[in-house]
C-alpha cells in the first residue's frame, strides 16, 4: 500500500506565552514541531504498512526548515519525505496550499491512501485535507477516529460526528483526515532516527511541479487579510474569600441571573 | 508573482509593523522597516497595521471577475434525521443581519429528505427564501452528493455570501464546494460585517495561534464563505406564520452517486451534553485530584442543567474522555456560565473558554492564570467548594 502523509510544521503551542505588557504571542525561542494532529495521521501510516507492506511519503509545503518535520516524521517511521519549497508559495490561503500539495502528491508514485490530520494547531481551519482531495478528485472521509477495515481495493472506517460515529466504506485511492482518537503515536526509535538523520529528502520548488503559476501563493490565494488587532485581554474580576458555606451562598446569588 | 516592500519615503520608523508581523520577519534599520524575506509569509499583518501606507503587497492582479451577478446572503441549514441542527438557526440569525444591511434576500440552503415541511417553516427563522434539494440520497450527510448538489446551486443562483457551521459536516463540505466554486473561505469567524459599498463580507477570525484577530477579506471571489463555530451568533427569534417562498431543485440522478457508503450511524452521547451546545459547563482540571472527583462536577452539572467539560491534562489522565476536553486541541466553548474547577489556566485552556460570558475559577493556588479571566475567583479547596455549591445551588432552585 502506497501511503502519503501530509504534514505542516507549526509553533510549539505548549511554549507559547503571552507577553502581558503587549499581548501578543512572545515567539522567541519557541521551537518548530509536527503539528500535533499530523502525529496521528503518520502513526496510523506506519501501522497500516506494518500490517499491509508498502511505503509511506511525508509531504510538506514550507519554508526551508520545514525539513526538520519531515526528518522527524522519517524517526517515526516514515520511509521518505518530500519538501515542497519556493518563495513562489508564500502568502498561500488554504485554497492554494490544498493546490500546491495535491500537484505535489501528482508528482508522486501512484497512491493509494493520503493522510492528514484533522487540522492544523496553528491554524485550525480543517480545510486544506478536503481542499487535497477535490483537487485530486477523490472520496474522503473526515474525522476517522478508527480504520476498521482496509485492503488494496477500500476501506471501511468510523468516523466522529457530534453525537457518536459514522460507519463509512469507501473505494481506495481515497484521503482521510485523523483525529486524536484514531491511535497512540510511538516515541521515535533510535533505528528511525539513524535513518532520519541519513536519510535524504526530496526537495521540489514551483519549477517542479505541474502548476498553474496563477494558482499557487498569493497569488492563488482568494482571501486575505485586511485587519489585524489583538484584542482586549479579559480582565479579572472579584475574588470571593470566606468559610466555605458562605462563599457557595455568596456565589450563589451572584450567578442567580444566569442559571434560571 | 506576489511581492512586498517597504515605501521608505512612507515609513516613518513607528515600528507598528514590527510589533504586528506574526512572524518576525521585521526589523528595524536606520528607522525605517526592513522585512527578511526568509521570514516573510506575505500574510499582509503589517500591511494592516500600518497607518502610513508604507508597506505595499502587490498581487499580480488576476482577470478582473465580473461579480454583479452574485447577490443574495445564503446559509447552509444542517439536518441530521431531518431535523435542522441549532447551528443553522444561530446563521440564520446573523444571515439576517447581513441581508438587511446590504439590502438582498436570506436565503436558506437545505439539503435531504421528505423535508417540504421543515422547509416550510424557515421563514419563521427569517429567511426569505429556501433553496431545497430533496433526494433520497440525500438523507443523511455524505461528501459527493452534498458537495455535488451546493455547487450546483452555487453556480446556478450565485449567491454573494455562504454561511455554514463549523461543525464535522459543514466544515467537511464547505472546504469541498469553496476549491470547486474557486470561493474565498474563512473557517470559524467569530465576528461577521460587511462593507456596503465594496459588498464585502468582513470575516474576523482568531489567527496565528490564538490572541491576535484577523479581519479577513475575499475581494475577487464570489462567493464569500464563511464557517461559524456553535454558540458564536445569537439564534434567529421565531416569528411564528412568517412565511417563505421554497425553490425545489431537481437535478439529475447522476449528481447524488456517492464514492463513499454509509453504512451505519451510531449515536454514543445521548446520555450527556455535547458540551459545545451546552450553555453552563462545570469544567474539571488536574486540580481535582482524582478521577472519582470528577462525579461531583456531574452532580454540579445536573443541578444546573449543564455538561461537564475538562482540561487537557484531566483527559490526559483518563479522568474523563476527549470529547469532554475543552482548549486548544480540545472544543471551543462559548458557554453562558463556565465554572473552572480545578484549572490553572494555561493559554491553550483559555483560547477554548475565554469567550464565555461567566466565568467562575475555583483554584487552590491564589496565583493560578485562570483567575486573570475569572469574572468571579475563589481561593479553595474544590473539593469541598463543589459539593458546597451543588447543595446551595439546589436549595435556590428548588431542586
Amino acid at each position: 500500500m502506497n501511503i502519503i502523509v501530509c504534514i505542516k510544521q507549526v509553533p510549539n503551542t505548549t511554549d507559547v506565552r503571552i507577553d502581558p505588557v503587549t499581548n501578543t504571542l512572545i515567539r522567541d525561542g519557541v521551537e518548530s514541531v509536527i503539528n500535533p494532529f499530523d502525529a496521528y495521521a503518520i502513526e496510523e501510516a506506519v501501522r497500516i504498512r506494518e500490517r499491509c507492506g508498502g511505503k509511506v511519503t511525508a509531504v510538506t509545503m514550507g519554508p526551508p526548515q520545514a525539513e526538520t518535520a519531515l526528518k522527524e516524521a522519517i524517526g517515526l517511521g516514515c520511509d521518505e519525505g518530500v519538501l515542497v519549497s519556493d518563495r513562489k508559495f508564500a502568502g498561500s490561503d488554504t485554497w492554494a496550499t490544498s493546490y500546491t500539495l495535491a500537484c505535489a502528491i501528482q508528482k508522486l508514485d501512484a497512491y493509494d491512501l493520503v493522510l492528514c490530520g484533522k487540522q492544523a494547531s496553528d491554524g485550525d481551519t480543517a480545510q486544506v485535507g478536503p481542499g487535497i482531495s477535490t483537487h485530486l478528485d477523490i472520496p474522503q472521509v473526515t474525522y476517522v477516529k478508527k480504520i476498521v477495515e482496509i485492503n488494496d481495493k477500500s476501506a471501511r472506517v468510523e468516523r466522529m460526528t457530534e453525537e457518536g460515529y459514522d460507519v463509512v466504506e469507501v473505494p481506495l485511492p481515497c484521503l482521510f483526515t485523523v483525529v486524536k482518537e484514531i491511535n497512540t503515536p510511538r516515541m521515535p526509535s533510535l533505528k528511525g532516527m539513524m535513518r532520519a538523520k541519513s536519510a535524504k529528502l526530496v526537495k521540489w520548488t514551483a519549477a517542479d511541479l505541474d502548476a498553474d503559476p496563477a494558482a499557487l501563493g498569493l497569488d492563488g490565494s482568494p482571501t486575505r487579510v485586511v485587519k489585524i488587532f489583538t484584542p482586549e485581554p479579559r480582565k479579572g474580576g472579584e475574588m470571593i474569600s470566606g468559610a466555605t458555606g458562605e462563599v457557595a451562598r455568596e456565589l450563589v446569588e451572584l450567578l442567580k441571573g444566569e442559571v434560571v | 508573482m506576489a511581492s512586498i516592500r517597504i515605501l521608505l519615503d512612507k515609513c516613518t520608523g513607528c515600528t507598528l509593523c514590527v510589533k504586528a508581523c506574526p512572524f518576525g520577519a521585521i526589523h528595524m534599520a536606520d528607522r525605517k522597516a526592513v522585512i527578511d524575506m526568509a521570514k516573510c509569509t506575505l500574510c499582509g499583518a503589517c500591511v494592516a497595521a500600518c497607518k502610513f501606507s508604507a508597506i505595499e503587497l502587490e498581487k499580480s492582479a488576476g482577470p478582473k471577475r465580473d461579480l454583479s451577478a452574485y447577490k443574495d446572503v445564503w446559509v447552509f441549514c444542517e439536518q441530521k434525521k431531518g431535523v435542522i441542527q441549532s447551528i443553522s438557526f444561530e446563521l440564520l440569525g446573523e444571515g439576517r443581519r447581513l441581508a438587511d444591511k446590504l439590502g438582498v434576500k436570506l436565503c436558506a440552503v437545505l439539503l435531504g429528505h421528505d423535508m417540504e415541511t421543515a422547509a416550510g417553516r424557515l421563514g419563521e427563522r427569517g429567511a426569505d427564501k429556501v433553496y431545497l434539494v430533496d433526494h433520497p440520497a440525500l438523507a443523511a450527510y455524505q461528501d459527493d452528493p452534498y458537495t455535488a448538489v451546493l455547487v450546483k446551486l452555487v453556480e446556478e443562483y450565485k449567491p454573494e455570501a455562504l454561511l455554514c457551521g463549523a461543525t464535522t459536516i459543514g466544515r467537511s463540505l464547505i472546504s469541498r464546494v469553496a476549491i470547486r466554486t474557486n470561493a474565498g473561505l474563512t473557517a470559524d469567524c467569530t465576528g461577521l460585517d460587511v462593507d456596503t459599498k465594496e459588498r464585502l463580507l468582513l470575516q474576523t477570525r482568531p489567527a496565528f495561534g490564538g490572541n491576535i484577530m484577523a479581519t479577513i477579506i475575499a475581494p475577487n471571489h464570489r462567493p464569500q464563505m464563511a464557517t461559524v463555530r456553535h454558540k458564536v451568533m445569537q439564534e434567529a427569534p421565531v416569528r411564528p406564520g412568517r412565511g417563505v417562498e421554497v425553490v425545489s431543485n431537481v437535478y439529475p440522478e447522476e449528481t447524488f452517486a456517492s464514492r463513499t457508503r454509509l453504512i451505519e450511524v451510531v449515536e454514543e452521547l445521548a446520555s450527556t451534553v455535547n458540551i459545545s451546545e451546552a450553555d453552563i459547563i462545570v469544567a474539571g482540571g488536574r486540580g481535582m485530584g482524582g478521577k472519582e472527583n470528577f462525579a461531583q462536577l456531574e452532580e454540579l452539572a445536573k443541578v444546573l442543567g449543564g455538561a461537564v467539560g475538562a482540561s487537557r491534562s484531566a483527559v490526559d489522565a483518563d479522568w474523563i474522555g476527549y470529547s469532554h476536553q475543552v482548549g486548544q486541541t480540545g472544543k471551543t466553548v462559548v458557554p453562558k456560565l463556565y465554572i473552572a474547577c480545578g484549572i490553572s489556566g494555561q493559554i491553550q485552556h483559555l483560547i477554548g473558554m475565554q469567550s464565555a460570558k461567566t466565568i467562575v475559577a475555583i483554584n487552590k493556588d491564589p496565583d493560578a492564570p485562570i483567575f486573570k479571566v475569572a469574572t468571579y475567583g475563589i481561593v479553595g479547596d474544590v473539593n469541598e467548594l463543589v459539593p458546597a455549591l451543588t447543595r446551595e445551588f439546589k436549595r435556590a432552585l428548588n431542586k
